[in-house]
């Protein structure tokens, strides 16, 4: 493998491999690309038209609340109010007057909008343009879109390299014939040409489709292909793949990490993320705008993004404004078999960023293989300190203050896998700085290479 | 003008000075009794003026080492304080705690409490087992966050600890009941291993 590779996920094309479809067959979804968070949403149909849930809509791009009384939703977004009807399409947004494509729904508490609304209703709550693929049902606020660049090279060896302006993290799999790269988190957009035609003997050519939130760049070959990732995931190389017996196969045999079976792609570790608090439980009140809830959901959402983006699979615990009792989260992350745990929380006192691992209580001794639950986090407390101490060293990287400490922090002690808790307190410009999605942004990238480092430590349970 | 001259003229004039004296003293009494109550408002003790100047305890004064958590620091640091100590190992956990809650309710304390916090009583109810029940305004008003959290149950646990021998793991109740957590972060379900917390490295 050349030494500038840093990344590699390798899988040959040896027989014909099919994996299962990329997007879930019934299920119709809407995906938003934001700077602050990447999400996916359902779709659901109501006499004839495509809706979505308008809290969940907002939620991820900032503070929501909301009152529903009989047949009317007022919404709260920011400084900004709007309020809906239940079977009417007239609605009011800001003191004006605003007219859905279709009337407005209120099922189970849960207000929905039409899909061919959203591109003139969002910039009515966001101020700013937005970019709706709407056939595609995919949402670009902000400049977000990632084109790809594709770059065929002869010598010394024929290969296809796939050029990002930002690092993508696609599903591959493998059809007879072509490669299959499927992005449902990346705002890649087309790169110009739906179909792009190579002169080269082994590729032939890529096309760029999008559907259902998610867009896929198919390239068509000759010949079993080898995907590797490059340039901190900003390229993607396709090239042929060795044979059996082939000098090349020899040498990646001995070298390299395993090859991932033909049909599955590299088995990846769970991360679980828990934003700490959430619906009724506020949490601290950082300020008199701003709650510990919504500081935890929205660097939540963003240290999955980077977490992803390192190729881990990561669990949140929570994805909206709702109460979670301490103990279904610990089952929900012992259950999610994962490889660590980072439980999100905010201070207003303090400065910078605070790790913790469990303090753990009075217990009885563990009886054979059961734990008491109170401290079943014993066995791994080791290397979640070594997790924890990762995570401090690349924070004090971005030259942002950090203490290390155990607490009795709930649900750290219930833990399977090694747990680490992290209170994000304020940084240099103040207590604003919380809300701050470049602040939140720094630590989540810390956390993030912290977890990479001490990558080869972590295993998912069997 | 006709009709007002025959309104004046209607008031017998007697009637008019004693209506007007009346009126006088009635604004002359309200002054009077807004200058008590002013009075009595700035006569009122703030906080930490309310606090007792004289410890409740009664008994020969004593060097204890306060486990002082500092929101700064992260972290305790010890300091030695002389009050009276009573005879009887409760009362005197106790009378502990309660100096160390003073230390927290002086302005610019270096972790501050709620001002009506206070020890309601504590139980050293087995070998090595104490139970400190607070009152509900500790918890009800303390600031929210794991740090100033931690640091609080630490100085608590450390300072009893270290002061009253024997004592192994510490239970904390809010009014006489168990609580699940001070003010949303740190656990009180549980028994606090002393061990545990001194080895936690937050005291120097």
């Amino acid at each position: 493998m050349p030494a500038t590779i840093d990344k590699t996920l390798v899988f040959l094309l040896a027989l014909l491999a099919v994996l299962p479809p990329a997007t879930s067959g019934g299920e119709k979804q809407l995906s938003v690309y934001a700077p602050v968070a990447t999400y996916t949403i359902p779709v659901v149909e109501r006499a004839g038209h495509e809706y979505v849930g308008v809290l969940e809509l907002l939620e991820p791009l900032g503070r929501v609340s909301s009152d529903a009384s009989g047949t009317r939703l007022k919404i709260r977004y920011n400084a900004l109010d709007a309020e809906f009807e239940a079977g009417r399409s007239r609605s009011r947004i800001h003191g004006s007057d605003f007219t859905l494509a279709a009337p407005f729904l209120i099922e189970n508490s849960r207000g929905l909008v039409p899909v061919a609304s959203l591109a003139a209703l969002l910039p009515r709550f966001l101020g700013a343009p937005v970019n709706f693929h709407e056939g595609a049902r995919r949402l670009f606020i902000g400049e977000l879109g990632i084109r790809p660049a594709f770059q065929v090279e002869s010598s010394p060896q024929s290969r296809l390299l796939l050029n990002f302006s930002a690092p993508v993290n696609p599903t591959i799999s493998t059809e007879p014939g072509k490669v299959r790269m499927v992005f449902k988190r990346d705002p890649v957009v087309s790169p110009g040409s739906q179909a792009i035609s190579f002169e080269n003997p082994i590729f032939t050519q890529a096309t760029y489709s999008e559907a259902n939130g998610v867009a896929e760049v198919d390239v068509a070959a000759n010949i079993p292909l080898l995907a590797t990732f490059s340039n901190n995931g900003k390229t993607i190389t396709l090239s042929p793949a060795p044979t059996a017996n082939s000098p090349a196969a020899a040498k990646a045999s001995a070298s390299s990490p395993p090859a991932a079976p033909a049909a599955n792609p590299v088995p990846r570790l769970v991360a679980v993320v828990d934003p700490a608090h959430g619906g009724s439980e506020r949490g601290a009140a950082l300020t008199d705008q701003l709650a510990e809830k919504d500081v935890t959901l929205a660097f939540a959402r963003l240290l999955r993004h980077e977490l992803e983006l390192r190729g881990f699979a990561v669990v949140l615990l929570r994805d909206n404004d709702t109460t979670v009792p301490l103990d279904q989260r610990a089952g929900a992350a012992n259950a999610a078999k994962a490889a660590v745990y980072l439980g999100l929380h905010a201070a207003s006192q303090g400065r910078g960023v605070n790790v913790y691992t469990a303090l753990l209580p009075v217990e009885q001794a563990a009886k054979g293989p059961f734990h008491p639950w109170n401290s079943a986090q014993a066995p791994s407390l080791p290397l979640s300190r070594t997790v924890a101490a990762a995570i401090a060293a690349e924070i004090v990287k971005r030259q942002l203050p950090v203490r290390e400490a155990p607490a009795s922090l709930r649900p750290l002690n219930n833990l399977l896998m090694p747990a680490v808790g992290l209170e994000l307190a304020p940084g240099a410009n103040g207590i604003s700085e919380l809300g701050s999605a470049t602040y939140q942004l720094q630590a989540a990238s810390a956390v993030a290479d912290a977890l990479l480092a001490v990558r080869d430590h972590l295993v998912s349970p069997p | 003008m006709r009709s007002r001259a025959r309104g004046c003229a209607m008031i017998p004039r007697p009637l008019l000075i004693a209506i007007t004296v009346m009126i006088v003293l009635v604004i002359a009494l309200g002054v009077y009794f807004r200058e008590l109550r002013l009075q009595a408002h700035g006569a009122e003790p703030s906080a930490a003026e309310a606090l007792p100047v004289m410890p409740p305890a009664s008994g020969p004064t004593e060097t204890v080492a306060l486990y002082v958590a500092s929101d700064a620091a992260g972290q305790l640091l010890a300091q030695s304080a002389q009050i009276p100590m009573p005879g009887g190992r409760q009362q005197r956990a106790e009378e502990l705690l309660r100096a160390l809650l003073r230390t927290y309710q002086m302005p610019g304390a270096s972790h501050s409490l709620p001002p009506a916090s206070d020890i309601r009583s504590i139980y050293l109810v087995d070998p090595g087992a104490a139970v400190v029940d607070l009152n509900a305004a500790f918890a009800d008003q303390h600031r929210s966050g794991i740090l100033v959290e931690q640091l609080t149950v630490n100085s608590l646990v450390e300072t009893l600890a270290v002061n009253v021998p024997g004592i192994e793991r510490v239970k904390i109740l809010v009014d006489g009941k168990s609580r699940e957590t001070l003010a949303g972060h740190a656990d009180l379900t549980s028994w606090f291993d002393v061990t545990a917390v001194e080895q936690a490295g937050n005291s120097r």
